[in-house]
């Protein structure tokens, strides 16, 4: 347990000190929230309707284009490597690198989104309902993404292929995470979301870790 | 199983199969199209276009079977180290890939008259559109690891991951309101469908059935000879 802690600690400061983490990836979550009202207009009703459904799908982006930082560092120096040989299992040191990915990119950005709602005229009674789902379903969204960080980790180009991999699978999040966070369009279903985006990250903390495993050893051979 | 393990055993196998297989794909075809397109009745809502189900709901189950194949042949493959089970799997996404496409293209030739949209983003249509991203998520994954033997071990995690969603398009008409029809066929308490449309309907299943087994087949065969071809490409490059 105190090696996994290490694991984890280990990556949060990599990630701090390294820049190019949370930053870079807020700045693109900016970015993407900027772009929507310009692409669809400035009318504030229709802001304001879409206003959750665009803060999720930047969350989703941002969170799955840091995805590649999870494993690619490690496994180029060869860190990955003596991991395998560990005494921590395998599995575990890919779960510790997607908690420590979802400490230091998804759970900051699933903050800082609701408060940044106020560009897309968030209506403000939904800021604590947003902020709730995206914590519950970023958690999903880091696991799963470094299913797809795993899978790809060897290959030079493997951005764009991580996208067509993981996005399918951020589906049912970004379904159940938009009707938690959104009373006025869904009244009656938030409690009910809010569990099966828990039972959503459940799932994906057991399959997140075999599966990452199992990809990255077939690299590691 | 590991009897076929062997792919000269398979190969041979295969031959011998292959013509049968054919044949009865080519009647099953001839009778559930016979069935489909003159003896079933219209439907008294829908008129002429409930015929296009008979193409569209066979091409669905398939998609979702087809699937759980490669889902099966990836996990037998994990756990077995049966050499042609990746194979199996490989050649398997894009003859699913086709049918799903297909189940989304007839069914939104019958949405246009029917609901008056080519699409809607409904449960069932979303997940089965999931599906097709899974199956092309899925080749990519082949298209984009060079070497057979670690793209083989990296696409069964692909492959076992997203037969999550297949349970999901099973049962999202039944867990969402969804604009598409409820189960029908296979359900508990029997099936709802008339016996004048249950019969061409059932045919038709059973002939994409056998045609999946067929194009599976060759396209494994095709697969097993690509294979030796490199194995001689790299053996004539060892020599110069």
């Amino acid at each position: 347990m105190n090696l996994i802690l290490a694991l984890i600690r280990r990556d949060l400061s990599l990630s701090v000190r390294q820049g190019g983490g949370v930053g870079t990836a807020l700045g693109f979550f900016l970015t993407v929230v900027v772009l929507l009202p310009i692409g669809i207009g400035p009318d504030q009703a229709l802001l304001a309707r879409i206003a959750p459904g665009a803060l999720w799908i930047s969350l989703l982006l941002s969170v799955l284009l840091s995805a590649d930082r999870i494993f690619q560092q490690d496994y180029e120096d060869g860190s990955l490597d003596l991991m395998t040989m560990g005494p921590v299992p395998f599995e575990m040191v890919a779960l510790a690198k997607a908690i420590a990915h979802w400490l230091s990119t998804s759970l900051p950005l699933a903050i800082a989104a609701p408060l940044l709602g106020f560009l897309v005229n968030l209506e403000p009674g939904a800021i604590w309902p947003l902020a709730l789902a995206m914590g519950i379903g970023s958690i999903a969204l880091s696991l799963l993404a470094s299913i797809g960080a795993a899978v790809t980790v060897g290959l030079r180009r493997g951005g764009l292929l991580v996208s067509v991999l993981v996005l399918p699978l951020y589906v049912p999040v970004l379904i159940f995470g938009l009707s938690a966070s959104d009373p006025a369009a869904a009244p009656g279903l938030t409690l009910a979301s809010l569990l099966i985006l828990g039972a959503i990250a459940l799932v994906s903390l057991v399959v997140s870790p075999l599966a990452s495993a199992a990809a990255l050893r077939s690299y590691l051979k | 199983m590991q009897y076929l393990a062997n792919p000269t055993r398979f190969l041979k196998l295969a031959n011998a199969v292959l013509p049968t297989v054919w044949v009865i794909t080519l009647l099953l075809f001839a009778v559930g199209l016979y069935g489909a397109l003159f003896t079933a009745p219209q439907d008294y809502q829908q008129g002429e276009t409930v015929r296009i189900m008979y193409v569209h709901v066979p091409a669905a189950w398939l998609a979702l079977m087809v699937y759980s194949v490669m889902a099966l042949a990836s996990a037998v493959a994990v756990i077995f180290r049966h050499p042609l089970a990746d194979v199996a799997a490989k050649t398997a996404a894009p003859i699913g890939a086709v049918f799903c496409f297909l189940s989304l293209a007839t069914g939104s030739l019958w949405g246009k008259p029917m609901w008056g949209a080519w699409w809607v983003w409904d449960a069932r249509l979303t997940s089965m559109f999931v599906l097709m991203l899974l199956y092309i998520g899925y080749m990519a994954i082949w298209a984009a690891i060079d070497e057979p033997h670690r793209a083989a071990m990296v696409a069964r995690v692909v492959a076992l991951v997203g037969f999550i969603n297949v349970p999901i398009v099973k049962f999202s008409v039944d867990w969402w309101n969804s604009l598409h029809q409820p189960a029908s066929v296979f359900r508990m308490g029997g099936p709802t469908i008339e016996k004048s449309m249950l019969w061409p309907l059932l045919v038709m299943g059973l002939a994409y059935t056998f045609l999946f087994l067929a194009l599976h087949l060759v396209s494994i065969r095709a697969e097993i000879a690509a294979r030796k071809i490199r194995q001689i490409h790299i053996a004539e490059i060892g020599d110069r």
